[in-house]
């Protein structure tokens, strides 16, 4: 901060509270009363006694004027002047946060060193990874990681982007992103509509024979690049298997074409600078469970 | 009934637009309160959102705050200004044609906020949701409204200024200056709606909140203070207690209360200093608060007997010991480590709510149970014993309010910061969310509570101001007295 604007708070600050500890003891003392103890002034009926300050209002007053003055000493305030203490909120936190990893780091670190796959079934490690997950991923995923529409299930053995231990933490630490193209102006209405029922065909449900047939070839040209020219998807690039009966963003007729007219953007924020290794390595851990059980 | 019907028309004062703005005060109760219960009930039982978007909590709860504050208590606020202004200075308002046109203009400020915010037009800086063209249109009614209170006070006849006065002037300065500086924004177009704030990050916020916590200190307790001057000692029939405790405290009250701010940015992005002088300036913010507490209190000294007969009387009283209450947990919360425990909970809103039901609504609901008859030439309210019941729904409806909130509030804030001895947190959020469900159904009743008593209020308005109706006996206490 500037040094005028230092000084201008100083100043400001310091007239404030002589002002008020001026007008308080200016007040204190009773000058001479008139015989019925009145100012004189009537208002509308209303008169005014000249009763003393009360002597405990008097004094909490000036408690607390004091203590400010050496609050403002003590702490910062006092614009630029950084209280005698040293005393900062990132201090404070940064402080609170060591004490915390000195506590708990140990522990972790012995998870840290033991593989993904060995700890997964660990109680101890389940019970962490838990209020972890509880804490940062439910709110997407779910309490119990089943996700809903637009989120991911994590429960089930169908992964977007790869369920080995590795992809797991690389999606927790880096997020994710899934772009799938809008098609509607490229393959017209009628694309949409073919290529839609060809992917109810990849899952053998009911689907009208000659618009897949048509879809077949409107696929081959523009999905198989993604999806797979037999729709199993590709976990690299993130693109769903269009063959399971699982539907990210709703498997109905309508939500498949609404997929493929205007397609999906999906996005997993990155946790890495949220969450220290040995966190991520633990909730690896848990979700890498989750799969399982 | 002929020398009553006459103080319809005041031969010196105007009680025209005082008579509109107090029936306008118990209209945007009832509405304000009514949505507030709603969006209480909502809280409790999300299906009540009706998945409806001009229904849903986060455009109704806008709605709630500005009916309650700004069309309840500024109704609550024009009217008693105007009225305790002329009473005391002893001469009419400057203009009666401006007076107007601050009555019409307030109302259609009202109204343009409800049906703007309920349609999601919002600027989303909190108290301060209204978009530009209605924020133009609350500076031209301000303006209005200060030149018509300032020019009557120059025309005084009194010699002094009251104290009342004081606070009512520095309530409509503070709120002019507070509106403008926050509100300053630049429309995306000049047919469109929508506008941004010439503030951005920090700044934005400090300002907010600067303005925030002013429209809580200048709208809600220096202009009800005022109130408080002329009301508590004319219906107790007893001198103000001591002048110089008024000096005292409102000249401290006005300069420390400009600072407090930054409480609600405690460890925020806002800069150490600034945390610091606002919590400060809040702890010392306590006495000058209390100076007010103390002068209503104290002027009943010697009429404390009253209190038995009049209802009117007990909701100035019990007001004003609200008031010492949330004046008192204001400064306890502004503290940093009472802060980290209590900000983002209940406990805030449960605050807020001591100050808004237990000090705004019953002392403004005490002062329009003591115009009402006089604005419609009656010797006294309808009904004093429904007055009476109106009484008790408040003070119970508010203490229901504000303990479920505390509770759900201190709840809240140890479920947060619970660790497990593996350093984990013991709770999720929705854990927290969960345990508070019981607070906020208590919530809903009291909040309910304080409402129905407010359509009983109504009631007795509308049978004290028929001219063929007289006011029921008084009750056999009440005569005694």
């Amino acid at each position: 901060m500037a040094s005028f604007w230092s000084n201008w708070i100083i100043i400001l600050t310091t007239t404030t509270i002589v002002g008020i500890t001026w007008i308080l003891f200016a007040n204190r003392k009773r000058e001479k009363q008139s015989p019925d103890q009145t100012t004189g002034h009537v208002y509308d009926g209303i008169e005014e006694l000249d009763n003393p300050l009360p002597a405990w209002w008097f004094y909490m007053f000036v408690i607390t004027i004091v203590w400010g003055i050496g609050y403002l000493i003590v702490y910062p305030g006092m614009g630029n002047f950084a209280g005698v203490i040293g005393w900062s909120q990132i201090g404070q936190y940064d402080k609170e946060v060591a004490s915390a990893e000195q506590k708990y780091r140990d522990m972790r670190d012995r998870y840290l060193a033991l593989p993904v796959e060995e700890i997964a079934a660990d109680p101890a490690v389940r019970k962490m990874g838990m209020r972890m997950f509880a804490n940062n991923c439910a709110q997407c995923h779910g309490a119990d990681g089943k996700g809903r529409y637009g989120f991911p299930n994590l429960t089930d053995d169908d992964w977007i982007f790869g369920g080995d231990p590795a992809t797991i933490k690389a999606t927790i630490e880096n997020g994710r992103q899934s772009a799938m193209p809008a098609w509607g102006s490229i393959i017209g209405d009628k694309g949409v509509a073919d290529v839609t029922q060809y992917v109810l065909g990849l899952n053998g449900r009911d689907n009208d024979a000659a618009q897949a047939a048509a879809g077949e070839t409107v696929f081959q040209t523009y999905c198989l690049a993604c999806h797979g020219a037999d729709g199993h998807g590709n976990p690299a690039l993130g693109a769903p298997n269009l063959t399971n009966g699982v539907w990210l963003y709703g498997g109905s007729q309508e939500q498949i074409a609404q997929s493929i007219r205007a397609g999906r953007n999906g996005v997993m924020p990155a946790f890495k600078d949220t969450l220290t290794e040995d966190k991520i390595h633990i909730l690896t851990a848990y979700v890498y469970g989750l799969g399982r059980q | 009934m002929s020398e009553l019907n006459s103080a319809l028309e005041h031969p010196t004062y105007n009680y025209k637009v005082v008579r509109q703005f107090a029936v306008m005060t118990v209209v945007w109760g009832i509405v304000g309160m009514l949505v507030g219960v709603l969006i209480a009930a909502q809280l409790a039982w999300p299906a009540l959102n009706f998945d409806l978007p001009w229904f849903h909590f986060g455009r109704l709860r806008p709605l709630h705050t500005n009916a309650v504050i700004f069309a309840f208590g500024g109704s609550a606020l024009f009217a008693t200004s105007y009225y305790v202004v002329q009473r005391t200075c002893q001469v009419r308002l400057i203009s009666d044609k401006l007076a107007a046109l601050t009555f019409w203009g307030w109302q259609l400020v009202i109204v343009s906020a409800a049906i703007t915010l309920p349609l999601g037009l919002t600027t989303s800086k909190e108290y301060a949701e209204l978009e530009w063209p209605i924020d133009i249109l609350i500076t031209v009614v301000w303006v209005l409204y200060a030149i018509v209170f300032f020019g009557t006070i120059a025309r005084r006849k009194a010699n002094h200024i009251y104290v009342a006065n004081w606070f009512y002037g520095s309530f409509i300065i503070a709120v002019a200056v507070l509106h403008i500086i926050n509100s300053l924004e630049m429309p995306i177009a000049m047919n469109a709606f929508k506008s941004y704030s010439i503030y951005a990050g920090t700044v934005d916020a400090m300002v907010q909140w600067w303005y925030g916590h002013n429209a809580v200190g200048f709208f809600l307790t220096a202009g009800f203070l005022g109130m408080m001057y002329y009301f508590v000692p004319k219906q107790a029939g007893r001198p103000v207690y001591s002048y110089r405790l008024s000096i005292v405290h409102f000249w401290a009250l006005v300069a420390v209360y400009i600072w407090a701010g930054p409480h609600h940015l405690h460890y925020t992005a806002l800069p150490d200093w600034a945390q610091s002088l606002g919590m400060v300036m809040s702890l010392i913010l306590l006495a000058p608060s209390w100076g007010g507490m103390i002068n209503g209190m104290m002027t009943l000294s010697g009429a404390w007997h009253k209190l038995r007969s009049d209802p009117i009387l007990r909701f100035l009283v019990v007001s004003l010991s609200f008031y010492g209450m949330s004046t008192f947990e204001g400064p306890m919360m502004s503290i940093k480590t009472v802060n980290s425990l209590s900000h983002y909970t209940d406990w805030t809103i449960g605050h807020v709510h001591s100050g808004a039901l237990g000090w705004v609504a019953m002392i403004s609901i005490g002062a329009i149970y003591h115009l009402i008859p006089i604005l419609f030439g009656k010797e006294r309210m309808y009904s004093t014993n429904l007055i009476n019941t109106h009484f008790w729904m408040s003070t119970i409806g508010t203490v229901l309010y504000i303990t479920s909130m505390w509770v759900n509030g201190i709840l809240q804030g140890l479920m947060w910061r619970a660790y497990n001895q593996d350093g984990t947190l013991t709770y999720s959020f929705v854990e927290s969310v969960t345990a508070s469900y019981p607070g906020y159904v208590v919530r809903v009743i009291g909040g309910a509570i304080f409402f129905s008593g407010m359509l009983i209020m109504a009631y007795n308005v509308y049978m004290t101001s028929r001219k063929d109706i007289a006011p029921q006996a008084a009750p056999a206490v009440a005569s005694a007295a």
